[in-house]
């Protein structure tokens, strides 16, 4: 027996006791993370995928949602709990590419389809891809990707790099690379939750570099910045999304002003679907949406997608249904590639200050329909 | 073993079988996942209870010997899943699913870890002895996190549930009952051990060296003997947990992850045979119950736990057995 | 050259904020004999009071003597209510008690403010760099965390020393049931001991929070840090403390800049500075262990 095969021949006895039963509609289980340091990304999620259901006016959906507490261990049991106790059809909401490692194989190999609103290791994007798995947000990479590319078209030819030393780290630093062209003045690996930054800083002002290309999310970055602002080293920053999104930058302040990062969506996206979430989510929440919050919201719009033109119970048809992605995206446009990871546009975005409000603008586009590295790998 | 201080630890313990039975009788194989967790952290807080409660060495570092366990499982499950061999020197070593050929690697691991650790921590005493198993367990913890060959931060799944002769592991109840039987047979193992004289040793060492020393017996040597011990035992329950979840990360090297399986063995009861599986329980029983009710569940705990520190000092099962049970 | 001397700086720098965390918490250490978990999260409620109200006042000093206010009134709360009760049990009670507390805080904060980061920053005459005799350039904010610690342990040096809450202090640490019984309210007292170490926390928690990160569970990371630092030093010592603080600092910020360029010169670059920065976040606890193991009870720890 294969692995594969012995996975499902002892998943299926878990399926038999759990029983097939439940009526009309689609039960989702959103696992996130809504306590601890990192809650604020798993409220955005949770906040605009329940604001798209709201605003599709369905009851079709109904959505259990569990905290993770941003362990892993925690997130496989809920996962197990949600599939086994109740009997979920769909999963969604991990915001961590470590919790999606330990929940979505296992997940999907039960049969549940599972449409990712955050994380997208490469692990999934490849040999590891699965055709019940989609990715709403990005693989992991590409966000780094397009950082690289922008460092080209803004002719920085000698970047120091620097990322926290776990894998998302150094796969930062390797999709950085994939595009940036010049040289590296410097490579360094911080300590994961390093808070302190002026040896690194002190480095930096030494190496002679044009550019700082940096991918330290959640707080690791707003520490860095801040303190990158107070030291007097005046090269010029530029960064994934993930230090720059609606909520840090308001606790960066004027050290974030003027930064370039890149990410698949912004506020200012022109188009209508865009304009009607950015006003329904202050109008609803009172704050103004995060990358994040536009992910979940896409996420519930896919799924509603597919609802509309296919009967779960059909998981063929309704796979087809959500491949085809056929959805008003706020990014604007957006497909499927072969291994179920967005084909889209990823902008440059400036970091301003809107009133009293810091926030970003999109100044360019680094990179056009953009798949990713590992789709040729995956077998599906 | 006297009957009156054996019953408590025996109600105890049927009470978790009985919870794990009616839960699959009734169709809720979450809660036998909730009651094989109790079960496996009740197995790393009895062996932290070797060291802490009967030999009084406060080890805020077991989170390494369980993380060892968890690796040990994880490193052999996934070589066997791509039939690829663990080492090739010395000698060739392959992986396997085996529960019965793994559990003895992890505690080997774990306690050749726990040896190494202990004979340089029991140089120190006190919040020392605290600080310095702490120090360890980071080491292995920063070392998890940033080695790339076995996931580091991402951790590593296999995916597959290792397997037992003559069990479907994959079914939540006969899992449980695996885990069970070796926080039985633990259990046994640990009341003969604690009344022997190796037992009456260890206590005394921790009520008065002194005159241990002077009746001839060298604390150091018993106290290292019980601590590789604990670690063993903490060894077996991550090997375990590994299973439970198909998945180890470096999370289980955390210093979070000792401070849990102290407050286990604290709020059950220190020295309570039985203490730590009454600690886990009620631990993960309110997580479970409070978690519903609002996004600010961990404050709730934490209210609760405070009450239960200031008004039940010998932790739960000192509470409800009054003044009687002692063992 | 210029390089190694800021790293030098950096590492003194680093020092003097950990000395900041670890002084309130070997005070109540040495003198309550108490593990407080919970002294990271009275330093998370210092930056968090600071970041509210520079926020409503728009003053940054006035946001600094919150967080000393806020942080001493609740520890002195916090003192009253539970922890006096703990005093007489064993450590391990304590672990339990002041573990629940910061379940209890980080949410509470979490509530109140909710999850997302704080802004706080720097007031104009501590931010942008100087340079500094030789032609070194160095933020301000660091220096003035440098002149900040040395006041403080100048400052708690003089306490100790020269004032009668300080010989009342050496003489509780000495013997409780003494001192108690020389008619010295002790409850009193240590109400006192705890507040001021609770201040403490709060002021390094606003004066860090300036320029990190104000949000919940920042206090978790440098609570390890600060025990790290205590320990190495000897419990109850603030001398101890103080030379912990810069031993850890130094080692913490001359690993990180050194070991990767140390690997690189018999490794391949990409693997050395992995193994380089994976030995780094080890190194401190290295030194805590080797320090346990040559000297039990810390460098300047009572002789048991």
């Amino acid at each position: 027996m294969t692995l594969k095969g012995k996975l499902i021949a002892g998943l299926a006895t878990l399926a038999l006791t759990a029983g097939m039963a439940h009526a009309e509609g689609v039960k989702v289980g959103m696992i996130t993370t809504l306590s601890g340091g990192g809650a604020g990304l798993g409220i955005d999620v949770r906040d605009g995928f329940q604001l798209a259901l709201k605003m599709a006016g369905t009851s079709d959906v109904e959505l259990i949602v569990e905290d993770d507490q941003q362990k892993p261990d925690i997130a496989v049991q809920i996962a197990d709990k949600m599939i086994q106790s109740d009997q979920v059809d769909v999963l969604t909401g991990i915001i961590w590419s470590n919790l999606a490692m330990a929940v979505v194989p296992a997940a999907v190999a039960q049969g549940k389809f599972y449409l990712s609103p955050n994380a997208g290791p490469s692990a999934l994007a490849g040999a590891g891809c699965d055709k019940n798995y989609f990715n709403v947000a990005w693989q992991n990479d590409n966000l780094h990707e397009a950082a690289g590319a922008y460092a080209n078209s803004a002719g920085y030819a000698n970047s120091f790099m620097l990322a926290p030393n776990y894998p998302a780290g150094t796969d930062a630093i390797a999709g950085y690379k994939r595009f940036y062209e010049g040289a590296a003045a410097g490579e360094v690996y911080t300590q994961l939750g390093q808070t302190d930054y002026a040896a690194e800083i002190a480095q930096i002002r030494n190496s002679g570099a044009d550019s700082v290309f940096f991918f330290l999310p959640g707080g690791m970055g707003i520490a860095f910045m801040k303190q990158y602002a107070e030291s007097g080293v005046d090269i010029p920053l530029v960064g994934p999304a993930f230090s720059f999104d609606q909520n840090i930058l308001q606790a960066v302040g004027d050290a974030a002003l003027g930064v370039r990062n890149t990410s698949q969506w912004n506020k200012d996206i022109d188009n209508p679907a865009n304009a009607a979430f950015v006003e329904a989510y202050q109008a609803e929440y009172g704050r103004l949406p995060s990358l994040y919050s536009s992910q979940g919201y896409d996420t519930a719009n896919l799924l509603l997608s597919a609802m509309a033109k296919a009967d779960l119970k059909d998981a063929d048809a309704f796979r087809a249904a959500l491949e085809a992605a056929d959805f008003a995206s706020v990014r604007g446009d957006f497909a499927f590639g072969p291994n179920h990871h967005p084909i889209q546009d990823i902008y440059v975005r400036e970091v301003v200050k809107e009133g009293d409000v810091y926030t970003n603008k999109i100044i360019g586009t680094a990179l056009e329909d953009r798949g990713d590295a590992y789709a040729a790998e995956c077998k599906m | 073993m006297r009957l009156t201080g054996a019953l408590p630890n025996f109600v105890v313990f049927a009470a978790l079988i009985a919870v794990a039975v009616i839960a699959d009788l009734t169709g809720n194989p979450y809660i036998v996942t909730l009651a094989t967790k109790v079960a496996i952290f009740g197995l790393a807080g009895v062996g932290l209870n070797l060291a802490l409660g009967y030999g009084g060495l406060v080890s805020f570092g077991h989170a390494a010997f369980f993380g060892l366990g968890g690796y040990v499982t994880a490193i052999l499950a996934s070589h066997a899943a791509s039939a690829t061999p663990v080492a090739t020197f010395p000698f060739t070593m392959m992986g396997t699913n085996e529960m019965l050929a793994i559990w003895p690697f992890a505690i080997l691991v774990a306690g050749f870890a726990a040896l190494v650790i202990g004979a340089l921590s029991l140089r120190t005493k006190g919040v020392y002895f605290i600080m310095v198993t702490l120090a360890f367990a980071q080491m292995l913890y920063y070392f998890a996190i940033s080695w790339p060959t076995y996931g580091g931060e991402d951790g590593l799944s296999f995916y597959v549930r290792n397997t037992f002769p003559g069990a479907n592991t994959f079914a939540p109840l006969q899992f449980f009952g695996i885990c069970a039987t070796m926080l039985a047979i633990t259990m046994v193992l640990v009341a003969l051990l604690t009344q022997s004289r190796f037992g009456l040793a260890l206590r005394a060492a921790k009520e008065n060296e002194t005159r241990v020393i002077a009746s001839g017996i060298k604390p150091f040597a018993i106290r290292l003997t019980a601590f590789v011990l604990s670690g063993m035992v903490a060894g077996l329950a991550g090997a375990l947990f590994a299973d439970l979840n198909r998945f180890v990360s470096p999370t289980m090297l955390s210093w979070h992850m000792s401070g849990e399986i102290i407050i286990f063995v604290i709020l059950g009861g220190v020295g309570r045979l039985a203490g730590p599986i009454a600690g886990a329980a009620v631990f993960i029983t309110l997580e479970y119950l409070l978690g519903p009710i609002s996004d600010h569940w961990q404050a709730l705990l934490g209210f609760l736990l405070i009450l239960i520190v200031l008004f039940a000092p010998k932790g739960l099962m000192g509470l409800a057995l009054g003044k009687r049970g002692n063992a | 050259m210029l390089l190694l001397a800021e790293q030098v700086l950096n590492g003194l720098q680093y020092g003097m904020m950990l000395f900041l965390m670890a002084a309130g918490l070997t005070l109540v250490f040495g003198v309550m004999g108490l593990i407080n978990l919970a002294h990271g999260s009275l330093y998370m409620v210092g930056a968090f009071a600071c970041a509210a109200v520079a926020a409503a006042t728009g003053s940054f000093w006035l946001g600094l003597a919150a967080s000393l206010a806020a942080a001493a009134a609740l520890g002195a709360l916090v003192e009253i209510v539970v922890i006096r009760r703990l005093y007489a049990r064993d450590h391990l009670d304590q672990v339990l008690a002041t573990f629940a507390l910061i379940l209890v805080f980080s949410e509470g904060t979490r509530w109140l403010f909710g999850s997302f980061p704080l802004y706080l920053s720097l007031p104009p005459v501590l931010s942008g760099a100087v340079t500094l005799p030789g032609g070194l350039i160095y933020p301000a904010f660091r220096l003035a965390i440098i002149v900040i610690g040395v006041l403080v342990a100048l400052g708690l040096f003089w306490l100790i020393t020269r004032t009668r809450l300080g010989i009342r202090i050496r003489a509780g640490e000495a013997d409780r049931e003494m001192i108690a019984a020389l008619g010295v309210d002790i409850a009193k007292l240590y109400t006192m001991v705890f507040a001021l170490g609770a201040a403490l926390a709060g002021l390094s928690g606003a004066l860090v929070g300036s320029v990190q990160s104000v949000q919940v569970g920042m206090g978790e990371p440098v609570l390890i840090l600060a025990f790290v630092t205590v320990v190495i030093g000897g419990i109850g010592s603030i001398k101890g403390a103080l030379i912990g603080a810069l031993l850890v600092g130094m080692t913490d910020t001359l690993g990180k800049a050194l070991l990767p360029g140390l690997f690189a010169r018999f490794m391949e670059a990409s693997a050395a500075t992995s193994v380089g920065s994976a030995l780094a976040s080890m190194l401190i606890y290295v030194l805590m262990a080797l320090v346990l193991i040559w000297r039990p009870t810390g460098l300047y720890g009572a002789r048991a």
